[in-house]
């Protein structure tokens, strides 16, 4: 309030009146660059969804909505969209679960934390293109972990999920939460860091046990923690292409198609961009349904302050 | 002002960038996927030879998805009006892009070197468009081949097989000896390149009616339910692991004995060879029993862009050299596929090579030269992927013959539409 | 820094310390093994790759795929390993980091010190640009770049990268900023100090670990991104993980899954790096605003 009332006692200077505009200056070029290349874009794809464009965009063929009706009578895309649920709930729920889990239990003055959290981080700082491989590798029962269990002497291990259609996913949500369960572990730690004190140790001088304590007040004041976990999560669950296209490529079968994956191959490999931008509107659509709501409820909050 | 740009942009987003940026002469800028050892390495003779010629080679290789991404790298440069000047292309897309209206034109050099005489009609449907040259054929893979383990089958009973029922048997007796008859990779590609060679082996006229001109009644008939039935059979002959396996992994095993034969093209032939492996002795290359005298085909293609006067000379000077027989000879004896052109003298070549350019003449001659499904040289991406779902689904189990059969046509129905 | 389960800690047992420690070190070796695989094997011939256990150590070590991978290695036509590739993805990460961070900090500044009507608008509709698909926007982004003349050059991935990652930066400045005490930032101005003043004198020397968050994580984007890499670079700009896809995905050739790896891990360097280096600073920094709700 202060600010303002500042700047409206030297309105008449035009040096304030700069100052007054300035911020505004200082956020337009990043704001502009955004409504065009976000925005600007999504209007675009949405206009080629309605086209018929093939190898490139093509606006002279319009065509309604016939590329959402071929869309949703894709076998495909009904796979993908099992196959996203599948991933998003588990990939979500374990990862959000495990990062707070091992949080907790690092932060319990553990020796070597230092060596530890790098190791837990590092998956996140490698790209798909090759660790993909190496979970290939170790899931493949030929030369993976089966193999490397029969080497040793364990005759029975059967572990070959990834060659089975109905399992494959599974293979995926694994290698996707060793990618980022570290990340959302360092969200949860920096959460718990910054606890008050004193409302710990009034819960113990009432006598409260340990246990208590996290569930009754450490974990529900993680519920800020939670919100950006979710929303870190969630994008990457709709936006899981790279991981996908390394370890299965989609197969067995279709068996691990995702919408991501098949919007770039409608889009790129089939040269059917139309029902690919009708793919990608989906998509958006699933991104901003979870996102909205969650941005609502966080700059209500904003406003307090 | 800002509403205008965003406007302007998705107007000319429709347009297609038919210009090309400003360069210097001289130079040819090439778009393609040959990263690994063997085909870089015969690529970078091409290279040598134009700089002997005084034209820079500017290499711009994007690997991966059997050209996927190097196709999305070249959406994006022709949208932003900045073509390569040659592209590796397969098939179907260069016809595409040549509807784009963006590709240049060779007609001048192709007429004056005669490539019409030596080049066969079948590789031309792809080099050229509307009448005009737009490509310059590197070479044919042919996909009707099984390689097997000499070894393998000679515990086998010694005689390659050249029916269905013979190969039946000869898969039978492999299993028996205790290893997997099949060494296959389950990747959609690869399903389809069987199958490719299960419906050619159906009748050339059959592959004709079914693959190529995309005929309904013939996509959904009992023949194509026989064929279906086959791959299952076939399934029956293939290890546990093969889901997602890579190609060359597949043909390892073959090369190692655990498998006794892989049906691929004639790139694998390489990695025999590089594993010291020698036609004949140590494996054996056949058509797919059934499909003799007839080949199904990929070619590669440099796929050139339109340029302005200034590169013109150097775009023509590179498609001129790719056809010329010291070219052709050198690169397609590394890579394992024969030259585009038939003139070429096979001397060069292993004895595979040989019969690979004595079969390809054989089939251009008889009227049995067919472009592959599986390698996208039958029908467009969209038609391709689209048989690609149902051939896979169906060996992973998912389908049963005689509803892939049905799904087959009604996915190439709504591909088409 | 006060860690509040201090006192927790004093009074577990013995016993659940061994849990907790095994616990922790299990999951160690689950975040290690996949690149416990690619070392080990980056350090085998191809032959022992084939026929062995991917778990053991090599029986003959050769370093030849790392030599391999860094300079003899067929990118493209040219045997030149990775090695050529690495400076321009430095050249373009590094501009782009810095320029989206420094415009982050920026917008952060404004939108929590000098609110407007609409800030929240802004604000929401610059975070929801984290969240779109890149696919979507690869064609339109060529077209911009070829009006501006910046196709198939550094500036013009430089451009893109940043756009892209304005969002974020946005995001984690703005949570950061807006738990600074806004009295400060009065009493400055009525000591007559400008808006830039106020943000250098001020905020960004404050602004470490918020910093180090933002870097860290554009970094690790810029550097792994493929899409944007292999489609709006050419010959002279063309960063490492297109480089290191062609070594990898070559389409029919015979694969040395010991040259790939190495040069994975070659790759992951300069991104492996900034995380151990600064993993510190990194939770510190999330602590500090990031994550706030």
């Amino acid at each position: 309030m202060a600010i303002t009332d500042t700047a409206k006692a030297a309105a008449a200077n035009p040096r304030a009146t700069l100052q007054d505009w300035l911020p505004k200056l200082v956020l337009a070029p990043s704001f502009a660059l955004i409504l065009l290349f976000v925005y600007g874009f999504i209007l675009f794809t949405l206009a080629l969804s309605f086209t018929g464009s093939k190898l490139l965009p093509d606006f002279s063929t319009w065509v309604g909505f016939n590329n959402y009706v071929r869309l949703f009578n894709h076998p495909n895309w009904i796979v993908a969209l099992k196959n996203l649920a599948i991933f998003s709930i588990l990939y979500i729920f374990i990862c959000s679960v495990l990062g707070l889990g091992l949080a907790i239990l690092l932060d319990q003055k553990i020796r070597g934390e230092g060596v530890i959290r790098p190791i837990y981080l590092y998956p996140m700082a490698l790209s798909f293109i090759v660790t993909g491989v190496a979970w290939k590798w170790f899931l493949d029962p030929g030369i993976g972990l089966e193999n490397v269990m029969h080497q040793w002497g364990w005759e029975s291990f059967s572990f070959r999920w990834i060659k089975e259609g109905k399992m494959a996913i599974y293979t995926i949500v694994i290698a996707a939460i060793w990618q980022s369960s570290g990340f959302v572990m360092a969200m949860f730690l920096a959460g718990l860091r910054g606890v008050d004190n004193e409302v710990i140790k009034a819960a113990q001088i009432d006598g409260a046990s340990t246990v208590t304590i996290y569930r009754r007040i450490i974990i529900p004041l993680m519920r800020p923690v939670f919100l950006s976990a979710f929303v870190v999560l969630a994008h990457l669950a709709i936006k899981s292409y790279d991981l996908v296209v390394a370890m299965t490529d989609g197969g067995p079968g279709t068996a691990t198609w995702t919408p991501a994956l098949f919007m770039q191959k409608f889009t790129f490999g089939r040269n059917e961009m139309g029902m690919g931008a009708s793919s990608a509107i989906i998509m958006m659509i699933m991104i901003f349904s979870i996102i909205v709501p969650y941005l609502y409820s966080e700059l209500g909050g904003g406003k307090k302050q | 002002m800002l509403r205008k740009l965003l406007i302007g942009t998705m107007l000319s987003g429709a347009m297609t960038a038919g210009f090309a940026a400003p360069s210097f002469a001289d130079e040819v800028e090439v778009l393609h996927w040959w990263t690994s050892g063997g085909e870089a390495a015969a690529l970078d003779v091409l290279k040598k030879k134009l700089e002997s010629q005084g034209v820079t080679w500017k290499d711009m290789p994007v690997a991966g998805g059997g050209g996927e991404a190097a196709m999305t790298a070249l959406r994006a440069r022709v949208t932003a009006g900045d073509p390569p000047t040659a592209v590796q292309a397969l098939g179907f897309d260069i016809t595409d892009w040549a509807k784009q209206g963006v590709v240049g034109d060779l007609t001048d050099i192709a007429t004056k070197e005669g490539w019409d005489n030596v080049i066969p009609a079948a590789l031309q449907q792809f080099s050229k468009y509307d009448g005009k040259w737009i490509a310059a054929p590197v070479n044919v893979h042919s996909t009707n081949w099984i390689w097997i383990n000499k070894k393998a089958l000679d515990a086998a009973g010694g005689k390659a097989p050249e029916s269905w029922d013979e190969l039946v048997v000869v898969l039978d007796k492999m299993k028996a000896n205790g290893i997997s008859p099949i060494g296959h990779g389950g990747q959609a590609w690869q399903d389809a390149t069987i199958f490719d060679a299960v419906v050619l082996s159906l009748g050339t006229d059959f592959y004709k009616q079914s693959m190529i001109d995309l005929d309904p009644a013939a996509l959904n008939s009992d023949k194509m339910v026989e064929a279906f039935d086959r791959m299952s059979k076939l399934r029956e002959y293939v290890d546990a692991d093969f889901s997602g396996r890579d190609w060359n992994l597949a043909s390892a095993m073959v090369i190692e004995g655990k498998a006794g034969m892989q049906f691929m093209g004639d790139w694998a032939k390489g990695e025999f060879l590089k594993a010291g492996q020698k036609p004949g002795t140590d494996f054996v290359c056949i058509r797919f029993p059934g499909t003799q005298g007839a080949v199904t085909f990929n070619s590669d293609q440099f796929m050139m862009f339109k340029v302005g006067d200034a590169e013109k000379k150097a775009q023509d000077l590179m498609a001129s050299d790719i056809e010329s027989p010291e070219f052709q000879s050198a690169f397609n004896v590394v890579k394992g596929s024969a030259p585009a052109r038939t003139d070429v003298p096979d001397t060069a070549f292993d004895d595979c090579g040989k019969k690979a350019i004595a079969d390809l003449a054989e089939a251009d001659k008889g009227g049995k030269l067919f472009g592959s499904m599986a390698h996208g040289h039958a029908n467009p991406a969209a038609v391709k992927n689209a048989m690609y779902d149902v051939i896979t689904r169906h060996f992973n189990g998912d389908l049963n013959s005689k509803d892939a059969a049905a799904a087959l046509a009604d996915a190439v129905a709504a591909a088409k539409g | 820094m006060s860690v509040p389960s201090q006192d927790n800690a004093a009074r577990t047992g013995l016993f659940a310390r061994a849990i907790i420690y095994s616990a922790l070190i299990l999951f160690a070796v689950y975040y290690l093994l996949p690149l416990y695989v690619m070392l080990v094997n980056s350090l085998k011939p191809l032959d022992e790759i084939r026929q062995g256990n991917m778990l053991a150590l090599p029986n003959q070590w050769t370093f030849e795929p790392w030599r391999s991978a860094w300079s003899t290695a067929q990118i493209g036509v040219s045997p030149t390993g990775l090695k050529p590739y690495f400076l321009n993805s430095i050249m373009m990460v590094v501009p782009a980091v810095a320029l989206s961070t420094v415009l982050g900090a920026q917008n952060g500044y404004v939108l929590t010190k000098w609110r407007f009507k609409g800030d929240n608008i802004v604000f929401g509709l610059m975070l929801l640009a984290c969240f779109i698909p890149f696919q979507i926007v690869l064609i339109p982004s060529a077209r911009i770049l070829g009006l501006l003349g910046l196709a198939g050059t550094i500036p013009g991935l430089i451009l893109i990268h940043m756009v892209y990652g304005l969002g974020f930066t946005t995001l984690f400045f703005r949570n950061y900023y807006e738990a600074f005490p806004t009295e400060l930032i009065r009493a400055a101005q009525i000591d007559g100090a400008s808006f830039f003043q106020i943000f250098r004198r001020i905020l960004l020397p404050s602004s470490g670990p918020i910093i180090v968050v933002t870097v860290i994580w554009q970094f690790t984007n810029i550097w792994n991104d493929f899409l944007f890499g292999s489609s709006f670079s050419s010959v002279d700009s063309i960063p490492i993980t297109v480089a290191l896809n062609n070594l990898v995905n070559s389409s029919t050739g015979v694969k040395e899954y010991n040259v790939h790896f190495a040069g994975a891990i070659l790759a992951a360097l300069p991104t492996l790096i900034v995380y151990i280096v600064s993993g510190r600073y990194f939770v510190r920094g999330l602590m500090a605003g990031a994550v706030k709700g």
